[in-house]
């Protein structure tokens, strides 16, 4: 792609959602004004970009801006914001559409993200382990969860630099509230590449299938101030817990009956207090690692502040 | 962020609050004229409860229902008591106070619920989510942070901009001075512990509680079990 190319296909982009245009009309209009009129870039850009507002009827701020902030993956927190990045190539994954060039795991250090690339796109491809700055992406939500999005106006520039990569770890602690429905022992789809838990034999995307049993809570941590979500994987929920599959299983059959095994659950761990760490997912924390506390850190100091108010 | 609107409706936090505070609160309001908007217990140091988180000693369950089991639970924190009624509606928690032999250490989570007895006082009590049975570590670990959380509540609530602080003033008065006494008498109820706390708890507190409520008690038999449930 020329430059100029690049410049035409970032103001198309920005317009395709509202007006009938194409990468090559703009490069015309901005050839014309640069070449045959001297017009600078800047201008040149400025100049087309106000003729298709005008032609589409819009403000300005209504469609995405050019100029992108470049942020940290972790500060990803909303949906169709064009943003600039600085990342390491963490992992690459087999996509699983024709669509899409290249899908996998993008980080920097505050954490990691989900990235897709688009065929359509016609960009260049990135290796594992590489670093990057990525100008011009933009920001998907799905579920409470965020990816970002390659397109053709996104400029990679590879650099001479190792990122460290974090692992969006976060601590919460309180007391253990709640532990919600979805607990226990479940079954989730036993298709490939899907762990969608069963709604009474059901998955939503595959139907009625035969379910393969897992254990996991979903809980919710309260201190008094904020509530938060984590959830127990299936050997943290054994851990937790000390049910093991198997178990529970022999639980659910015994008596006929599977949420019996997320009531036992319930009463080993509902009102004591945790604090878990681990990387967030939405709005969940993934409990890697927790701990039951074993009595109150420091009466002492509360005391003291009681005493001299 | 594109979580707000999950987050308007999001789950609301359990306030700590010990008993002598907790059964002070009398007055209630909504924040918003839906119907399902949900109810809070205005605190007298100054803040909302919606949900209160308690952890005490498990002194007397009693089935009170007429037709139908409605069992009633004395839950003494080192202030005073909290009483909560579990009835139909709440099956998990009724059938914990029903199994349940006291003394024992229990969590409580639930909603705070106020009525009006026939000479026009307002008792409160608590509708339980859950009642787990726990231990000592974990009921000395609720004293201290509640006596934390109230001290927050106490520094703040002098603050420009404390709605909740001027609610309470205008319900309950300015004078919050006696619940930094609350926490006090709190935390060195820990000090004082002896190893054998569950029974020293349970007839100590347990004791003079009862008698102080003596009056509620009653009015709240009398009362049973309709405006609860």
């Amino acid at each position: 792609m020329t430059e100029l190319r690049t410049h035409a296909a970032e103001i198309a982009e920005q317009f395709s959602d509202h007006v009938d245009v194409t990468e090559d009309e703009v490069e015309t209009k901005l050839e014309q004004l640069i070449e045959e009129y001297q017009v600078p870039l800047d201008e040149a850009k400025r100049s087309v970009r106000n003729s298709y507002l005008e032609a589409a009827g819009l403000e300005r701020d209504e469609i995405s801006q050019g100029g992108s902030d470049e942020v940290l993956v972790n500060e990803i927190d909303q949906d169709e914001q064009w943003v600039d990045l600085r990342v390491k190539l963490v992992d690459l994954w087999d996509p699983r559409s024709d669509s899409i060039a290249q899908v996998g795991l993008l980080g920097d250090e505050s954490g990691t993200i989900k990235f897709v690339a688009f065929k359509t796109s016609d960009l260049e491809e990135l290796d594992e382990g590489k670093c990057y700055e990525l100008s011009n992406v933009v920001t998907d939500e799905y579920q409470g969860t965020y990816s970002v999005k390659l397109n053709r106006t996104t400029t990679i520039t590879e650099i001479d630099e190792e990122i460290e990569v974090g692992d969006n770890s976060e601590t919460v602690e309180g007391a253990l509230v709640d532990v919600q429905s979805g607990s226990g022992l479940i079954k989730r789809c036993p298709e490939e590449n899907c762990t969608r838990v069963l709604q009474n034999g059901r998955c939503a995307e595959h139907g009625e299938v035969d379910g393969e049993f897992d254990l996991r809570i979903k809980a919710v941590l309260d201190d008094g101030h904020e509530v938060q979500d984590v959830i127990f994987n299936r050997e943290a929920t054994e851990e937790l817990t000390g049910i093991e599959l198997e178990e529970a299983k022999q639980l659910a059959k015994d008596a006929l009956d599977t949420t019996v095994v997320a009531d036992e659950m319930r009463a080993d761990i509902l009102g004591r207090y945790f604090t878990v760490t681990g990387p967030t997912l939405g709005r969940y924390v993934l409990a890697n690692e927790f701990e039951q506390h074993d009595g109150p850190a420091d009466a002492e100091s509360v005391l003291i502040k009681a005493r001299s108010i | 962020m594109s979580e707000s609107e999950s987050e308007s409706v999001s789950r609301e936090v359990a306030q700590r609050v010990f008993a002598a505070e907790f059964n002070d609160a009398s007055y209630t309001f909504k924040e918003s004229d839906d119907d399902r908007a949900p109810v809070y217990l205005l605190l007298p140091t100054g803040q909302r409860a919606n949900r209160v988180f308690f952890v005490g000693t498990l002194t007397e369950t009693e089935d009170v229902g007429e037709d139908n089991e409605y069992w009633r639970g004395r839950i003494v924190d080192p202030t005073g008591t909290f009483f909560v009624y579990a009835g139909q509606y709440q099956p998990d928690a009724a059938s914990t106070l029903r199994e349940l032999e006291p003394p024992a250490y229990v969590a409580v989570v639930g909603k705070p619920r106020t009525y009006e007895t026939d000479d026009g006082e307002i008792n409160v009590s608590v509708r339980p989510e859950s009642i787990t049975e726990v231990d000592a570590a974990t009921r000395d670990q609720w004293v201290v942070e509640t006596a934390d959380r109230t001290l927050d509540r106490i520094d703040d609530f002098d603050e420009a901009g404390n709605e909740y602080a001027r609610m309470a003033t205008e319900q309950y008065g300015d004078d919050v001075s006696q619940y930094t006494d609350t926490v006090i008498q709190g935390l060195e109820s820990l000090e004082s512990d002896s190893t054998d706390e569950l029974d020293g708890d349970a007839a100590g507190d347990g004791g003079t509680v009862s008698d102080a409520d003596a009056d509620s008690d009653d009015v709240a038999d009398a009362a049973d079990p309709s405006p609860q449930a």
